[in-house]
Order: structure tokens, then C-alpha cells, then sequence
């Protein structure tokens, strides 16, 4: 039986946190309690959303604590009695209400070598992939990251060590990596061992655990460290 | 706050430390039967190259990997970086080289 209002608890600052009455419906994602908030409560709540099926990755916020894709979890799936709490993304500066201001999320896909290392030019041939063979397998396991921070956000590493590079950004690197497109293995080796790099991951799983595409990335942060070490002991550093 | 190069020795100390446990554990079980004396012990160890690699080996290994533990600790719950990290980690290295130094000397060669 659906309760006919929710209680709704946004936090919008350290110190601040607003209850609202939402009015509770079947089908209701908490996207779409957020949104009537805004629209029918209190016009100035800050929030981020975009496409609203779950391929955007700019919705995710903390529910009941726990970071998740907004549009795509249920109202009825996360409420306690009939009350939720909302709150923005852990692990990044909030801009405003809900709205996390995401360029360190980014800015360490980028330091962890999430770039593409090309060899070749417009006017070679396309070079064959092997779809089959183990490397392509690793380097396929996590294409479908759409960089929506929910990992970032989840890894207990990234808020006790601001200099982490983060499970995101190493599971790309780790694409890469397997990549045989790619040429930038020295680099991004290199980028993955200095003092934020993927030897801080205390494989607590978070990451893996909260994944809204199912991606593992804690297992790709493992093949790192295997690489790294590897390299370590070929080439002393 | 943990590079490759701390993060390789912390391991390679700790493959170091899998053996040598379980050789302690097992002199331990091994020592007590019937009785445990300093005079035993000492028995043992004194004079002995083979006890004194085994535990010169386990201290060295020992003050390595507490450091770099503890170093990351101190690091992502107690907010100390930069020099006073440093020191912190030197500090705990060579203190418990020390302590445990001074202890493998005195029951082989002193």
C-alpha cells in the first residue's frame, strides 16, 4: 500500500536540510520527486538531470546515504516507512542543493591518462581488432562507464585521500591499457603509480558494489596493480 | 599517498614476513613443550648465524611494512601529510628497527 505523501528530506548545505510533503504516486522515481519539489514547492532547489533513462550520468545523488541514479531508482524501492533523504554526490564540492560541482571527477579521469594515445593516422588502414581475445575482453568489460561519479562518490579511499585518482578514472585507465588501439601503456603505467594512483585502493568494493551499470570496477584496479607490479620488477619503476 | 615504489615494498616485505610467521609460530609451539627458561632460549639462539639471519631478517621486514601501514593510516584518517608524514613514517621505520635490533643482537651475539 503507497503512503499518500512522502516525507522528503533534502540536504542543501552542511547545515541545512528542507522536509517536503511529496504526494506519492504508483510509478515515481526519486527523479521525479525531486523534480516536483522544484516545480510545485520550492522553485529555487538546485539539481542536475538530463535524459532521465539512464545513459546521461548526471543525476546521481546520495539516497538514504547511498549514492545512486536518480532516474532510475524507484521511490518505493529506497523509502524508510515513507520518508527519504536526499542529499548531493559525496566526494565533490556542492555548487548549490543537489548540484556537485564534478571538474575534479574529471580533471582526475584525465591525470589517470583517460585519453586516447593514437599511432596512427587518417590515411592508414584500419587496423583489425581481435573481438575475442583476452585483452579486447578486459578492455570491453567497461566501455558502458558514462562517467556518472556514483563509484567516486562510493569509494571510502576517495574521502579519506583527496589526491586519489578514484575508481573511474583507473577502471579507464585499465581500458586503455588493454586497448590495442592504444599506445600510451608507458604513460598511463606511469600515471597510475604516483601517489594517487591505484596502489591506494584498499579493495573495499564500494565501487563495484554501487555501480548502477554493473561494472566491477575494483577488479580493473587489481590489473594495475598486476601491471604495475610487473613493470616494476621489468623496468625498476 | 602510497606510490608504486612503498607500495611494492610493503608487499615484497609481507611475502617476506608469510615464511618466517609461520617458522616463529612454530619454534613457539615447538619451544614450550615441557617447560619454557630464558636458559632454553638462549640455548637456541646464542652464537647462532642461522637465528640471527632468521630474526635480523624479520625485523628489517617488520619495521619496512609497519611503517608504510601505518604511514597510510596516518595519512587518510588522522590527516597528517607532507613532511610531518615523512617524518612520521622515518620515525616509526627506524624505532621499530631499533627496538627490534637491539632484541635479535642480545639473544645471538651479545
Amino acid at each position: 500500500m503507497t503512503p499518500d505523501f512522502l516525507t522528503v528530506t533534502i540536504e542543501r548545505g552542511p547545515d541545512r536540510q528542507d522536509r517536503f510533503e511529496v504526494p506519492a504516486y504508483d510509478n515515481q522515481t526519486v527523479l521525479d520527486v525531486v523534480s516536483w519539489v522544484q516545480q510545485n514547492a520550492d522553485p529555487t532547489l538546485s539539481y542536475r538531470f538530463a535524459c532521465r533513462v539512464g545513459m546521461c550520468g548526471s543525476c546521481a545523488m546520495m539516497v538514504n546515504g547511498v549514492p545512486r541514479w536518480t532516474c532510475r531508482t524507484h521511490i518505493s524501492k529506497v523509502l524508510d516507512g515513507n520518508a527519504v533523504t536526499i542529499g548531493p554526490l559525496r566526494n565533490l564540492p556542492v555548487i548549490k542543493d543537489l548540484a556537485v560541482d564534478m571538474d575534479p571527477f574529471f580533471d582526475k579521469w584525465v591525470a589517470a591518462e583517460g585519453v586516447h594515445h593514437g599511432a596512427l593516422t587518417r590515411d592508414d588502414p584500419i587496423a583489425p581488432i581481435e573481438a575475442e581475445s583476452a585483452a579486447r575482453v578486459e578492455a570491453n568489460a567497461a566501455i558502458e562507464c558514462i562517467n556518472c561519479s556514483v563509484c567516486y562518490a562510493a569509494c571510502d579511499t576517495v574521502a579519506g585521500n583527496p589526491d586519489y585518482l578514484g575508481p573511474a578514472a583507473l577502471q579507464r585507465a585499465w581500458t586503455l591499457l588493454n586497448d590495442v588501439k592504444d599506445e600510451g601503456r608507458t604513460a598511463i603505467l606511469d600515471a597510475v603509480s604516483g601517489t594517487g594512483g591505484c596502489h591506494n585502493c584498499h579493495s573495499m568494493g564500494s565501487c563495484t558494489a554501487y555501480c548502477p551499470n554493473e561494472l566491477d570496477p575494483m577488479s580493473a584496479i587489481a590489473g594495475l596493480k598486476r601491471e604495475t607490479a610487473k613493470s616494476f620488477f621489468r623496468r625498476g619503476r | 599517498m602510497l606510490g608504486l615504489r612503498l607500495y611494492m615494498l610493503q608487499r615484497i616485505t609481507a611475502l617476506l614476513m608469510a615464511p618466517l610467521v609461520l617458522g616463529h609460530l612454530a619454534v613457539m609451539i615447538y619451544a614450550i613443550q615441557g617447560g619454557l627458561s630464558a636458559a632454553e632460549i638462549l640455548g637456541r639462539t646464542q652464537g647462532s648465524i642461522l637465528w640471527f639471519l632468521f630474526y635480523g631478517v624479520f625485523v628489517v621486514a617488520v619495521a619496512i611494512h609497519g611503517a608504510i601501514g601505518l604511514r597510510v593510516i596516518a595519512f587518510e584518517w588522522g590527516g597528517m601529510k607532507g613532511a610531518v608524514l615523512n617524518l612520521f613514517t622515518w620515525a616509526v621505520g627506524i624505532g621499530l628497527l631499533t627496538l627490534g635490533a637491539r632484541a635479535v643482537w642480545a639473544v645471538t651475539f651479545a
